[in-house]
């Protein structure tokens, strides 16, 4: 059924009880001619992308928990492209221009909000660097605008910006950044992957990958073996453990970040705001709860449970960067467990295995890639070797010196 | 928050250490080495269960030392000066499966 004003009325009418199931349940084949593990945002995008843009429908997607439980359905929503290199700035455009359409693409309204995200500078030095990133940026086409302090001050009034020790000076501000709805992009994805004949397997965990001769031939299953003919993995925190079933050595570390949501109050915060002398970023979900978070906890976890200690940490760069935040009450937090590259940046690619494929190392900026992610992983599969927009996203970088390090933290993943 | 046992002031905070990741791979020794090297700095285990770490207490003794902690309970079960040789605990299987 597609969603509109009509089907809405329609439902209305019967008391919402007509709505059809958003993807449906099947008995699995016993062969797929592709296999993605891991439903998370870019599995799904993936999946979907394979279908619409490659017309390869007979495709299962495995995910071990259920459709928007892990990192898709536990982010911060925060969509931008203001990066600088020349190897991810035109990829996290093209992500930004997909989500400008996606609602309408995907029949499902996941509220992208282009609201602007603003990044504060306090310092000299800092704004020559941001207004280095500025000008990489619109070198791309893409819309950067250097703010002076009193064009911030109508943007975000509530700010400190006199504090003694990191006086606001001024801003970075893209304005087509902003915020998406997380849960509603797993969703949608699923519901237009299903609709093009993507079978989707919940609490299904892929334990082993079966390869044949330097070659994948399937995966392994609680239920039996699986086979196809190529198989892409896309399960962010697990990347490690899951190419290591195929001996795959790589340079990702996962590490745990939390994210926070306080009680809901009146409009306070426009756009999206990050602090420059800490590590915090700030924005209002439309039920008006404040949706914040900072760094990472700082050593290597599997555990999706963040410390206390960043807790303090993240709290106190919240109440510098907004003294008001003192006052409100914190509703809850979680922590996600992330797959950190030694040099910031992803990984979509080809692999030593023949037919079989890599998305991972998403950092904690993988959200506002999950389209473009899907789009080029699916061009990666279809096509047995990178579109342009990913091709120096390989794991070779890290062997051959040309890693893609934004923000210059060298091989710390806790620090990038 | 972790308490960690530093060899020299014993249980401490966190807060009072800086991380420095894996300590399971030695420092390859020959400088021509550069796949030896990009194996070291890049490519570092990153296992779910113990794992051979540094820590730099900055707030304390201002010492090194390596500890034995566990990814995903937390737990540490040893910890020693940065050249002592720990005994790793009895480790399940790192399969990668469910579990939270
Ligand atoms: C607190 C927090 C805040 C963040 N904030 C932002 C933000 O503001 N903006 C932004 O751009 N990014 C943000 N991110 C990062 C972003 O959420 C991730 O990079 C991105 O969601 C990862 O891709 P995914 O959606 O595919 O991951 P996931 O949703 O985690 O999908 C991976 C899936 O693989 C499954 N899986 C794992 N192993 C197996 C197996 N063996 N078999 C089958 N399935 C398996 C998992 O169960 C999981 O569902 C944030 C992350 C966190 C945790
Ligand atoms: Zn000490």
């Amino acid at each position: 059924m597609r969603y509109s004003v009509f089907s809405l009325a329609r439902a209305a009418l019967n008391g919402h009880k007509s709505w059809p199931q958003a993807w449906r349940d099947h008995a699995l084949r016993d062969r797929y001619r592709v296999i993605v593990v891991g439903g998370g945002g870019h599995g799904l995008a993936t999946a979907y992308y394979l279908a619409k843009n490659h017309n390869i429908t007979d495709v299962l997607v495995l995910e071990r928990g259920y459709i928007g439980g892990g990192n898709v359905g536990r982010n911060t929503t925060i969509i931008r492209s203001n990066y600088m290199l020349p190897a991810n700035e035109p990829f996290y455009e093209h992500s930004l221009k997909l989500w400008e359409g996606l609602a309408q693409d995907l029949n499902f309204n996941m509220m992208v909000s282009q609201r602007g995200v603003l990044n504060l500078y306090h310092s000299d030095s800092q704004r020559d660097a941001f207004a280095r990133r500025g000008n990489a940026m619109r070198l791309c086409g893409v819309d950067a605008e250097l703010l002076d302090v009193d064009g911030v001050r109508k943007y975000a009034p509530l700010l400190d910006f006199d504090n003694a020790r990191f006086p606001v000076q001024g801003g970075l501000l893209q304005p087509r950044g902003g915020t998406v709805r997380h849960d509603a992009v797993a969703w949608g994805y699923a519901r237009a992957a299903d609709r093009l004949g993507v079978h989707i397997a919940q609490t299904c965990e892929v334990t082993g990958l079966v390869i044949e001769g330097g070659r994948v031939a399937g995966v392994e299953t609680p239920h039996g073996r699986i086979l196809a003919d190529k198989v892409g993995l896309a399960v962010a925190g697990n990347t490690s453990l899951v190419a290591q079933m195929a001996g795959i050595e790589l340079p990702i570390e996962t590490h745990l970040l939390t994210a926070f949501v306080s009680e809901g109050l009146k409009p306070f915060i426009d756009g999206v705001v990050t602090f420059g002398a800490g590590h915090f970023y700030l924005s209002q979900s439309d039920k008006g709860g404040l949706v914040f978070g900072g760094d990472l906890d700082g050593y290597n976890s599997y555990s999706q449970r963040g410390g206390l200690a960043e807790i303090d940490h993240v709290l106190t760069a919240g109440i510098a960067m907004v003294p008001a935040m003192s006052r409100v009450r914190m509703l809850r937090h979680w922590a996600g467990r992330m797959d950190m590259t030694m040099d910031g940046s992803p990984i979509i690619c080809t692999t030593p295995v023949e037919n079989l494929f890599l998305n991972g190392g998403w950092c904690y900026g993988g959200f506002k890639a999950t389209p473009a992610s899907g789009w080029c992983f699916a061009h990666t599969i279809a096509a047995g070797e990178p579109h342009p927009l990913n091709r120096d996203f390989t794991i070779e970088r890290f062997r051959t010196g040309r890693v893609i390090d934004e923000k210059g933290a060298g091989p710390r993943p806790w620090l990038q | 928050m972790l308490r960690i046992p530093c060899p020299c002031c014993g249980l401490r905070d966190e807060t009072e250490f800086t991380y420095n990741g894996s300590a399971e791979a030695p420092r390859p020794t020959d400088p021509e080495d550069g796949a030896a090297a990009a194996a070291y700095v890049y490519f570092r285990a990153n296992p779910r269960g113990w794992h051979a770490e540094y820590w730099h207490h900055a707030q304390g003794c201002r010492r090194w030392i390596k500890v034995i902690r566990h990814t995903v309970t937390h737990e540490i079960a040893a910890s020693g000066w940065p050249d002592e040789d720990l005994p790793m605990p009895e480790a399940a299987p790192n399969t990668g499966k469910a579990g939270r």
